[in-house]
């Protein structure tokens, strides 16, 4: 999955040739810090992947911000109504680049069940998504394999991928104020 | 019934904070509605002087997914997974609570094995319950091992779940008239386990917070209510019985065979954190002989109640038999006849009197759904909770009473 | 547990204290319904708390419905009660006209009415005279229309994501 010796290194005595994409996407894969932004039932279900039965640390995901300034993933668990959008997208914006969502769940999706009046169809009415894990709630099993699928979008990402003109567009199509160059 | 505590000062908490500040500025802080330290997503505006709190104000309904709204459209039968998602960390007692109003609704008469069963997965669901509560108390103190372990316990009580109906945590489990099957051999076999094994880390995890010195100091005395305040309030369940009034609908209003179990109701005195925490542990040693007593008792019988139409036939019957086809087509396309008629019914939640009042109009779909929702009625008390208190005080309050969002605002 | 008093012994203590208030007197299921005229709610749950027969002191629902079809009748406001030391229940019922569906407050007799009563304004549109705060709770504040009348739809009516042809509306 993320181990060093996948990258196509040249190795000699004292030294390893490799590219820093490569180096670094598999330091931030394995080191991803998230902000659990859980809100409803998927959020217990999330606690439980925490816990020591589907331990999502092994991941690299011991220490849990709290505080969007130092996340780098941020996990949407829960319904999102639509009193909740622009708190969500305040959260979303106070991040620093590189930054991915995860939404876990069924009413982060699409609105699940909840096909009413008060509820946000889907955040990615409101903020750009990276993975979509389906559910209701999802296992820890399938959040595990969605938090396996954000390690490979991180490995595998572009260094300049935050400042090309195709990522600033996607930002302004959510009216996101873009920070790049 | 009993007596109850008068209204009596409270003692400061045991940090002596002075009452001058050094320049007399008050602060506005603003706990929410995104915080490690809310269990949920509501907002508490602050206004605190140092570290004292002087007073508050709420905003809630972040969550709001329009439950009564959305039961208007539903079927009875469908209803049942929005029952689900008001307490999600019980949800099979909201589940038995929804069956239960249904079937006053339409005079079901219920087998007593079907009771037994109900107690058996309400008990596990309200120990679930008290689980959760009880180790984030010990979370928001800073004690983390408590949390890890008993969301182990969780998990043996996720797997029970899973023998009877396959969800884990929103169950939908059981049917109008009883449950889908009865009991596995593998249930059995697992709740043997489950008895046998819990208790001893439950013990565990009791040493570890009851007596511990710096938890005492911690709750002793934060967010304390008097018994009057909470009956004015309409405050039900554990928090109530922490104030020292022991109310409980288990025992006043005895459902699903209640009345033939024998258990005790742990009450406290002073209605502060340290009491809920205690009545809850109490509660989750009680619900365990709850369930022993309705294992070993259980009588044979059947797994459903005779009401052809409401409980789906089974389909081999279906295929064969024209009458089983016609109630089936009848309950699919949701044509049963339903009585008119107003019922109220409640039942004894994690969080204290879940009630359901329904009004039918003899159509496919509730006239009229409302829950009576024990978190959002006693959340309102807060702001007297924590006044005068510290800001760490008010964030183990308000996990204390176990407020979950869901409950909330529905 | 038994309850110390009969459904026809509080319905007769009821209307003997307030006869003319008391308009009809039911009971659904075995539990006693009684509708009590708009003005005269307040005095009614006022006296039972301090009756010293009923002792009826606790409130433990509060809420509204909407029946558009009866004239002048459209808003019902329901009421449930209990009593503790007696282990008894009440329901009682007040309508009120569409025009003005507005009604007195029991947050002076019961702390807990306060938020009931606001999420009773916000889906129904009832007004409660003498709350403190009679404001939105649970919907957002720039929410211009009452959602659990019966004259709107469950979904958002402004979106335009979900096709309703295949969603089967």
């Amino acid at each position: 999955m993320g181990k060093i010796e996948d990258i196509q290194v040249v190795n000699g005595e004292g030294y390893q040739l490799t590219t820093l994409e490569k180096a670094i996407g598999v330091a931030r894969a394995n080191s991803v810090w998230p902000l659990p932004f859980a809100t409803s039932c998927c959020g217990i279900e999330f606690m439980a992947t925490m816990g020591s039965n589907y331990d999502l640390a092994r991941f690299g995901m011991e220490r849990m911000s709290f505080s969007p300034r130092q996340a780098d993933l941020l996990i949407v668990a829960g319904t999102i109504s639509k009193k909740l959008g622009p708190i969500l997208k305040q959260a979303y914006e106070q991040m620093a680049e590189p930054k991915w969502v995860l939404s876990v769940g069924a009413c982060a999706s699409s609105g699940g069940i909840f096909d009413t009046y008060s509820v946000l169809q889907g955040i990615d009415r409101v903020i750009p998504v990276d993975v979509y894990v389906p559910g209701c709630p999802p296992r820890p099993e399938q959040i595990i394999d969605g938090i396996m699928k954000i390690h490979e979008l991180v490995k595998n990402e572009p260094l300049r991928r935050r400042y090309s003109d195709e990522y600033k567009h996607l930002l302004t199509s959510y009216n996101i104020e873009s920070d790049g160059e | 019934m009993s007596t109850f505590k008068e209204d009596s000062a409270y003692d400061m908490p045991r940090v002596g904070l002075s009452n001058e500040t050094i320049d007399g500025d008050i602060a506005t802080l603003n706990l929410g509605p995104t915080h490690p330290a809310t269990h949920g997503i509501f907002q508490n505006i602050l206004q605190v002087d140092g570290e004292k709190i002087l007073s508050s104000e709420q905003t809630v309904g972040y969550i709001h997914r329009a439950f009564e709204k959305l039961a208007e459209r539903r079927p009875y039968n469908q209803i049942t997974p929005i029952t689900d998602r008001l307490n999600y960390c019980s949800s099979p007692i909201n589940n038995m609570g929804w069956h239960m109003t249904v079937e006053k609704l339409i005079g079901a008469d219920i087998p007593k094995r079907v009771q037994y069963m109900r107690v058996i997965v309400m008990e596990l669901a309200r120990i679930a319950d008290h689980l959760i509560c009880n180790s984030v108390i010990g979370v928001d103190t800073g004690a983390l091992t408590g949390f890890t372990y008993l969301f182990q316990e969780r998990e043996k009580i996720y797997e029970l779940y899973e023998e009877i109906c396959g969800a884990r945590l929103t169950t939908n489990v059981g049917r109008i008239g009883g449950f889908e099957r009865d009991f596995s051999p593998e249930f059995h076999r697992k709740l043997n386990d489950f008895l046998r094994t819990f208790p001893k880390i439950f013990n565990e995890f009791n040493s570890l917070l009851s007596r511990n010195r710096i938890f005492m100091d911690r709750t002793r005395g934060a967010g304390p209510i008097s018994a009057e305040r909470a009956l004015n309030y309409g405050f039900v369940g554990p928090n109530l019985r922490a104030a020292g009034v022991d109310y409980d609908v288990r025992v006043m209003n005895p459902y699903s065979s209640y009345e033939d179990f024998d258990f005790a109701i742990p009450v406290g005195t002073d209605g502060d954190t340290y009491d809920r925490f205690m009545v809850r542990q109490e509660e989750i040693r009680q619900s365990l002989n709850i369930i022993e007593q309705a294992w070993k008792n259980m009588p044979e019988g059947s797994y459903k109640a005779d009401i052809p139409e409401f409980y789906l036939p089974p389909k081999e019957e279906v295929y064969n038999n024209m009458e089983a086809l016609i109630y089936h087509f009848k309950i699919v396309m949701g044509e049963t006849p339903i009585p008119a008629g107003e019922v109220y019914h409640s039942v004894e939640g994690g969080n204290g009197e879940l009630g359901f009042y329904l009004i039918s109009d003899g159509g496919r779909s509730p006239y009229r759904l409302q829950f009576r929702r024990p978190c959002f009625i006693y959340y309102q008390a807060y702001p007297e909770m924590i006044i005068g208190q510290t800001i760490s005080d008010a964030v183990l309050t308000m996990s204390s009473m176990n407020v979950i969002a869901g409950e909330l605002d529905a | 547990m038994e309850s110390k008093l009969t459904n026809e012994a509080v319905a007769e203590r009821i209307k003997a204290q307030f006869g003319a208030s008391v308009l009809a007197v039911e009971m659904p299921y075995d539990m006693l319904t009684m509708e009590i005229a708009a003005e005269s709610v307040h005095d009614v749950i006022a006296w039972m708390k301090t009756d010293s027969v009923l002792e009826i002191g606790f409130l433990t629902l509060l809420g509204g419905v909407h029946y558009p079809n009866d004239k002048n009748r459209e808003f019902a406001m329901v009421y449930h009660l209990h009593s503790w030391s007696n282990n008894f229940r009440i329901r009682l019922k007040a309508f009120l006209p569409a025009e003005n569906p507005t009604i007195a407050t029991l947050t002076d007799l019961y702390d807990g009415a306060n938020w009931m009563e606001r999420e009773t304004y916000d889906f129904f549109g009832i007004q409660f005279e003498g709350h403190p705060n009679l404001v939105r709770i649970l919907n957002e504040d720039s929410m211009d229309y009452f959602p659990m009348r019966k004259e709107f739809h469950l979904e958002d009516a402004t979106r335009e994501d979900k096709d309703d042809r295949y969603f089967g509306r």
